[in-house]
């Protein structure tokens, strides 16, 4: 990152998306956050995401709620509309489908419906993604069902300096936001030293993870780790792989990924959801209907399993995308 | 923001159903005639309840309502030419003719969410009344939904929340006893749907929603309640709808009987008769008025059909506020 660090604590993806809550919450009284168990009282959220907040903002700005997803996001629309920037909080990604009603049918479209008069400026976020075998319902990661809603802004942070700045712009933002937080990235994912004022990054926009010149990976959220083991496994055969962290999948930056796409000849999408119907098939034919004549071979995806997530641990890393699948995906485009 | 200091009268309550009923009659009969083709909810015998709820709101206050909202549009304020062009489909109408009959939106008036999900304004309504009561600007939420969707989930989790936190909403339950085809008692589990309020630690009253006046009552003390921070109110109001579900059903599963008994409750005439009898009004002033809006209504339909459909340009518009690369 491009930020000069002063701090020299090292920050967690969990301590990126709190201070961003806090920050954003201290700067702009509009700033609300609501879902099970958020305040101090509660826990501060299942993954102490949001401790601290009520106690420092108030139990009427930081409120736990019934399960009630439904509720949860139509009270997070309402609001929206009304004037404040709610930030609601739903556990897990599976659990949004009770709410996709509100999501998809409301808060994506209240705007276009009504000709442009309200605007619907929420943020949900939620903890998605497969690890530690809590199976088929709590493991998801409902990129591609919510990519394809107008209206909707689909966020995928991979860095703790990243889930700041990105939480931060969706906050800011006039438009809902889905904002996806990848368990692995809580638990194990990589820490940084944030800035004293760390920066915001403009939704829309792709980061360069690693540069490269021989094939291009297009990736986002925790896939972005392993795409990056992927790299340096293949680096050593002297293929130089270029990953792109999408940040946004919900405009995703199709500029700086033909960019690339252009350079390299080669790519491979990647990322944790089924490849089929998915994002990657999205990617990959946008950019066969920019290059076709120029690529050197077909765009090639990876990602699990279409099946649900299992249980067992044997079944479960097979079922999972990681850096050897990406490897050899990596290679396959080398040979084209 | 001081309680409502707006005096209606029973006469301005009289307008206001006139208004509605004479809509849905011109808009009937333009659907008849084939000059105009849209999914229409009559809203004709429901006048009485959204003329009396929103008698006891301010303009201010916030209104979310359903596809069968025509009266909610007219009673909350929503000018006519406005709503009649966005009926229509025309570019001068409340949303640029993209959100049509069942999407509603006019902030001038209050009138914030029309949705064509049975149930999920509910929530959404609380999300209103929560930033209300987290800003301190007095205002209270309404909002309108069918004895049908006091069947759905999100009715369930919208009461209970309310209740939970207390906020200045008014749940409307237009009680018309039929879900498109369904009567009540074939797919509801209580007989009063205001008895739901008890589990959720909610006051539920039940009131004639045929009187605009009882209905006014009622929203009224809902308010005040909800103004002095007490909490959420349930008010059903009994009511019928005398055109079927939509345009196009004939409604053969409703009982000739009970139509018959149903027609003799309905609000317009009594509500004139009264005017006559208590409040001193007399027939000559009454025609004056119906002529009146007769000619208001008819003169909107004619602009809003003689105004041009949206530009296709403003397909794209409006889907987000900001794109990745700035403004709109
Ligand atoms: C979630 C959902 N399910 C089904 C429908 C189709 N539908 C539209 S209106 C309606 C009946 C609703 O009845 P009620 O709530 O009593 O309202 P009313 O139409 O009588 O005003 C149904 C089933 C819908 N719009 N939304
Ligand atoms: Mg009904």
């Amino acid at each position: 990152m491009t930020t000069t660090a002063t701090r020299t604590t090292r920050a967690s993806f969990r301590d990126g998306v709190n201070r961003a809550l806090d920050d954003a919450m201290a700067s702009d009284r509009r700033v609300i956050v609501f879902g099970e168990d958020v305040a101090d009282r509660e826990g501060g959220g299942v993954l102490t995401v949001t401790k601290g907040l009520s106690e420092k903002y108030g139990t009427s700005r930081v409120r736990s709620t019934p399960i009630s997803e439904q509720a949860i996001v139509g009270a997070a629309v309402g609001a929206a509309i009304a004037g404040a920037r709610p930030v609601a909080e739903i556990m897990l990604n599976n659990f949004l489908r009770v709410a996709a009603d509100q999501l998809a049918n409301h808060a994506a479209k209240l705007r276009y419906m009504s000709g442009g008069q309200t605007t619907v400026p929420l943020t949900v976020r939620t903890i998605c993604g497969a690890a530690g075998g809590f199976g088929a319902q709590h493991s998801d990661i409902l990129d591609s069902e919510f990519a394809h809603v107008a209206g909707l802004k689909i966020v995928a942070p991979a860095t703790p300096s990243d889930a700041y700045g990105l939480l931060r712009s969706c906050i800011e933002d006039e438009d809902p936001c889905l904002f996806l937080e990848h368990l692995k990235l809580y638990f194990g994912g990589p820490k940084e030293v944030l800035a004293d004022v760390p920066e915001r990054i403009p939704l829309g926009s792709a980061r360069i993870a690693r540069a490269g010149t021989d094939v291009t990976v297009v990736t986002y959220s925790q896939t972005v780790h392993d795409a990056l083991a992927a790299a340096k496994a293949v680096a050593a055969d002297g293929i130089d792989v270029e990953v792109i962290d999408l940040r946004t999948i919900a405009p995703w930056d199709e500029q700086t990924v033909l960019e690339s796409a252009a350079r390299t000849r080669r790519i491979v999408v990647a990322h944790e959801s089924a490849v089929p119907f998915g994002i990657g098939g999205e990617i990959s034919s946008r950019i066969h209907e920019e290059l076709f004549s120029q690529l050197a071979g077909p765009v090639l995806r990876v990602g699990s399993a279409h099946t649900p997530v299992p249980f067992a641990a044997a079944l479960e890393s097979a079922y999972l995308i990681n850096a050897s699948t990406i490897e050899t995906a990596i290679r396959k485009a080398t040979k084209a | 923001m001081p309680a409502s200091t707006k005096i209606i009268s029973a006469v301005d309550l009289y307008r206001t159903m006139y208004t509605i009923k004479e809509c849905d009659d011109q808009f009937w009969t333009l659907m008849q005639s084939g000059q105009v083709v849209l999914n229409y909810y009559s809203p004709r015998g429901q006048e009485a309840v959204a003329t009396g709820i929103c008698a006891a709101l301010d303009s201010t206050d916030y209104l979310v309502t359903t596809y069968r909202g025509l009266h909610d549009h007219l009673a909350k304020g929503v000018p006519l030419s406005d709503l009649w062009a966005e009926f229509l489909g025309r570019a001068t109408g409340t949303c640029k003719g993209k959100g049509g009959p069942m999407h509603i939106t006019h902030p001038d008036s209050g009138l914030m969410v029309t949705t064509g999900v049975v149930g999920s304004g509910l929530p959404i309504a609380n999300g209103f009344a929560l930033w209300s009561q987290i800003n301190g600007d007095g205002r209270v939420t309404a909002c309108s939904f069918g004895d049908g969707a006091s069947n759905i989930g999100a009715f369930h989790e919208a009461l209970n929340l309310a209740s939970v936190w207390k906020l200045p909403v008014i749940f409307v339950c237009h009680n018309n006893l039929y879900a498109e085809h369904t009567a009540l008692a074939a797919g509801t589990g209580v007989t009063r749907i205001a008895d739901r309020a008890a589990s959720y630690g909610m006051v539920g009253v039940q009131v004639d929603g045929n009187d605009p006046l009882a209905v006014r009552d009622a929203a009224a003390e809902a308010v005040a309640r909800a103004r002095a921070g007490e909490g959420p109110t349930l008010i059903e109001a009994v009511t019928f709808r005398f055109r079927g579900h939509q345009f196009g059903d004939p409604g053969e599963y409703i009982d000739k009987a009970e139509m018959a008994a149903a027609r003799e409750r309905d609000p317009l005439p009594r509500l004139r008769a009264r005017l006559l009898d208590e409040f001193g009004a007399s027939p000559d002033e009454l025609t004056a008025l119906e002529d009146e809006v007769r000619a208001a209504v008819t003169q909107a339909a004619k602009d809003a059909l003689a105004t041009p459909e949206p530009s296709v340009e403003e397909l794209f518009t409006d889907v987000f506020a900001t794109t990745a690369g700035g403004a709109a």
